[in-house]
């Protein structure tokens, strides 16, 4: 009934927002049109009054007549009522959809995500890992068993509704159920350093029958590369895919590591004083481990990928890195 | 007179044998410290104000537009460091604060005039510790989270011990005037006639006492896990980073209060001469003032909606932070009232009153929207959120800040800027203001998230809007500063608006002991309406 009469007040504000992709969508757009009403309301009131004011009562001559007006007991009553009544409508009503994201379903389909500088990663429950892609079907409740490996991020789609920081040595969840197909942004809303607003991903809201196809396309694909494409191609896919370029450019652009243009055949100075070139083995080396050898002047920040990526797939992102000239 | 109570205190001690610097330097004049101080937020003020100029510049683009990612993340961080520790903070209540409040209540000083100046050079020790921090400026916000304040490379130890400086300088100052408020007022001052500014620095004061210590403690454990590695905030030690946020927000919470509240204060006391009316509803003022002082302890978990504290406790902090609504409604539909059927002169000191009302009363209502569960877990750290407080912030506090260096300005420097000019400057900075912020409450409700050097293309229109707004703004402060630095003639007028209020019984400037007779109060502080 409350959701009723909110829709009443929910047009032109609703016009800008981000698509309803959640069960909680709408009602909290609901509130926040709701709220913004009352806030609209009172900005105009206050406004008119004193401008009306300002020309009613101008000031005429020094000696002005003034009444001594100090105190009104109604009048200062009711505005310390109303706004009490008023502040308690609101907290209900903006109550009620925070608790439904509190609501945890046991059917609901349970997903890790862990952010790190400066990538999501998902493991779901059959073993498949995603980087900054996250899969989920239509329909079905979700949730999400979040950690952090560094600093505090915080895990923000816009689409959903919902938001809930990442923090480290400890978990925090996010409950809701998408209902529409489609893809949404992921952001990062905790400021994390330097590529903060490139910790991007994208969430695949899809049907049952795509889900499940995903499900069992992606178990095959940690076998066999599938991807259309020659492996230059597959390797640039992975690159946008596995958040490569929040860090690595491939325009020698400078960033959190060394940029990927121009990198095969050069020779790479280390943190620890020794040198090697940049040859296939030592880039599917720095791939696997790249805490092992550091590249001078950067942090030992990217995270192992040895096991997370095939070896059809790291030799197609060597293949895509020779091309970068 | 001049023996007694000295001369003019700006110029006082120029022909005695000390240099004239050293009178100033070693001063013990409230009159004297509140000037310096409100040069040193001027300026700090104009520098913070840079850095905000950087960053709405490199927002033109969704991409790298004037800086890198790096340089980005320092200049949000200075920005809002040097504008909350450096101006905001000490802004009105440290500079006018000192100016007034021995004046308004009949006092020839405050009640511990070295503690005072001691708090002044604590606050240039903190500041100067700050700016020599900039060598490797800080990239961790303004806030410090940790662990990210302690990977961080830069100076973090450097500015915390600053800012640790300066949170001495704003306990002492706090305890000064709590003391001198409760001891010096002169007879017929009683606490019911006691002006709203003295009320509202009042409960300033107390915040500053109880909630500094807290900060000052926190930085310093921050510090300690940096140097020593003892791990409080530190999750790979056992320690929780969001205890860190609790600290900081006990803190930092109250904090936003006491920049506001001395703006409240001065509203107060400019509406009702430029209205020849008395304040509406004195008690409930006065009153609400400390409610806000006191229900400001009891809010800080609003920060925390998102980072993983209970729901439980969600939902209180929620039900509490909505409570800070009433006693802040309250004081706008009374100053409202005051305006009614009064005889209002819409002076440049009035103009920034009147918008402090309107911009605050935005700020305020999309305060509504942040103290909601649903609508804040959507919105929180996004750019509506930077909208909103800066509605608060800039539209209350820096407006009534601006309010007020115009309404006293005769009293403080015994000279007349050209009005003309202040309300060309007041027009630009209103408008300025508006096209900066009004639109971030757009780019915040479609979801963009806050702190981000690279954005969609979707939002840079409505950047490129509000990085166009702070030119304006910019304009209009440089046209108000030209105004404020060239006055057009001196005066000795002592109350050239016919205020009721105690400083402007004495004269322009004042001396240096402030009254040549010390002021009895007859009447109450706010006799403007005639007898009906």
């Amino acid at each position: 009934m409350i959701q009723t009469l909110l829709h009443f007040f929910n047009f032109s504000i609703i016009s800008w927002v981000p698509p309803q992709a959640s069960t909680v969508a709408a009602s909290v757009d609901n509130v926040l049109a709701f709220i913004s009403w009352i806030s609209i309301f009172f900005t105009v009131a206050i406004g008119l009054i004193l401008i009306f004011f300002c020309i009613k009562y101008k000031k005429k001559t020094d000696d002005d007549y003034t009444p001594d007006l100090r105190h009104n007991a109604f009048l200062e009553t009711t505005w310390t009522v109303a706004p009490t009544i008023l502040v308690f409508i609101i907290f209900f009503v903006a109550l009620f959809p925070y608790l439904q994201t509190q609501k945890i379903d046991p059917a609901g389909y349970e997903i890790n995500v862990t952010g790190t500088k400066w990538m999501w990663s998902f493991d779901y429950s059959d073993g498949k890992k995603t980087f900054n892609e996250l899969y989920l079907p239509v329909n079905k409740p979700v949730r999400l068993v979040m950690t952090s490996e560094d600093v505090l991020h915080s895990f923000y789609v816009p689409a959903f509704r919902v938001k809930q920081d990442v923090v480290g040595n400890m978990y925090t969840f996010l409950n809701f159920t998408p209902n529409k197909v489609g893809d949404y942004v992921i952001y990062c809303a905790e400021y994390c350093g330097v590529a903060h607003s490139d910790m991007k991903g994208i969430v695949h809201v899809l049907s049952e029958e795509d889900f499940y196809a995903w499900e069992k396309g992606s178990k095959d694909s940690k076998k066999s590369v599938v991807a259309s494409g020659n492996l230059k191609e597959q390797g640039k896919d992975l690159y946008l895919k596995n958040g490569c370029n929040a860090c690595h450019s491939i325009d020698g652009s400078s960033g959190v590591g060394p940029t990927w243009k121009g990198l095969f055949g050069k020779k790479r100075k280390f943190e620890d004083g020794t040198s090697s070139i940049a040859d296939e083995n030592y880039l599917r080396a720095s791939i696997e481990i790249p805490s092992a050898k550091i590249v001078k002047g950067y942090q030992p920040v990217m995270p192992a990928y040895k096991g997370v990526l095939t070896d059809k797939q790291i030799t197609s992102m060597i293949e895509y890195i020779k091309v970068l000239r | 007179m001049s023996e007694i109570i000295g001369d003019n205190y700006l110029t006082a001690g120029k022909d005695s044998d000390i240099p004239f610097w050293k009178t100033w330097f070693y001063t013990l004049d409230h009159k004297r410290l509140g000037v310096m101080y409100l040069i040193a937020v001027s300026v700090f003020f104009l520098v913070g104000g840079l850095f905000s100029i950087l960053v709405r510049t490199e927002h033109l683009t969704g991409s790298q537009t004037i800086m890198n990612a790096q340089l980005y993340n320092v200049s949000f961080t200075l920005h809002g460091a040097i504008m909350i520790f450096l101006f905001i903070i000490p802004g009105i209540a440290a500079s006018f604060g000192n100016f007034l409040i021995p004046l308004m209540i009949g006092a020839r000083d405050v009640i511990f005039p070295k503690l005072n100046l001691l708090s002044f050079w604590l606050f240039c020790i903190g500041a100067i510790i700050c700016l020599v921090s900039l060598a490797a400026p800080v990239d961790t916000g303004w806030t410090f989270y940790t662990p990210y304040s302690i990977d961080s490379q830069t100076n973090v130890i450097m500015i915390t011990t600053g800012v640790f400086f300066l949170g001495f300088s704003s306990i002492l100052t706090g305890i000064n005037f709590i003391v001198t408020i409760h001891k010096l007022r002169a007879p017929g001052m009683t606490w019911n006639n006691l002006p709203l500014f003295c009320w509202a620095s009042y409960a300033t004061a107390i915040i500053q006492v109880l909630a500094t210590p807290v900060v000052g403690i926190t930085l310093v454990l921050l510090i300690f896990e940096r140097w020593f590695g003892l791990g409080f905030f530190d999750p790979a030690k056992g320690g929780d980073p969001v205890l860190f946020q609790h600290f900081f927000w006990f803190y930092s919470h109250p904090a936003v209060y006491l920049m506001i509240l001395p703006a409240m204060g001065v509203v107060s006391e400019v509406l009702p001469v430029f209205s020849r009316k008395p304040i509406f509803g004195y008690k409930a003022i006065a009153y609400s003032s400390v409610g806000i002082a006191v229900i400001s302890f009891l809010v800080w978990g609003h920060h925390m909606f998102t980072s993983g504290q209970s729901a439980f406790m969600n939902v209180v902090f929620s039900v509490i932070t909505f409570l800070v609504a009433i006693p802040t409604a309250i004081k706008v539909f009374n100053w409202v009232a005051t305006m009614y059927k009064g005889s209002i002169e819409l002076s440049a000191a009035m103009l920034h009153t009147l918008a402090f009302i309107f911009l605050f009363t935005i700020g305020g209502t999309t305060g509504m929207h942040m103290s909601a569960l649903a609508t804040d877990i959507y919105l929180h750290d996004t750019y509506f959120v930077v909208a909103h407080m800066h509605y608060t912030m800039f539209g209350g506090t820096v407006f009534g800040f601006f309010s007020a260096v115009h309404f006293w300005y005769p009293k403080m420097w015994g000279k007349v800027f050209d009005e003309t000019k202040a309300k060309i400057a007041f027009v630009l900075t209103f408008i300025g203001f508006n096209l900066t912020f009004y639109p971030l409450f757009v780019v915040g409700t479609r979801g963009m998230p806050r702190r981000y050097f690279n954005y969609d293309p979707q939002f840079e229109f409505i950047h490129q809007l509000s990085t166009v707004g702070t030119y304006i703004l910019t304009i209009g402060i440089l046209v108000m500063l030209h105004t404020l630095l060239r006055p057009v003639s001196a005066t000795t007028e002592r109350n050239p608006y016919k205020s009721k209020s105690l400083e402007w019984r004495t004269a322009t400037p004042p001396p240096t002991l402030n009254f040549d007779e010390m002021p009895t109060l007859e009447g109450t502080t706010y006799d403007y309406g005639k007898e009906t």
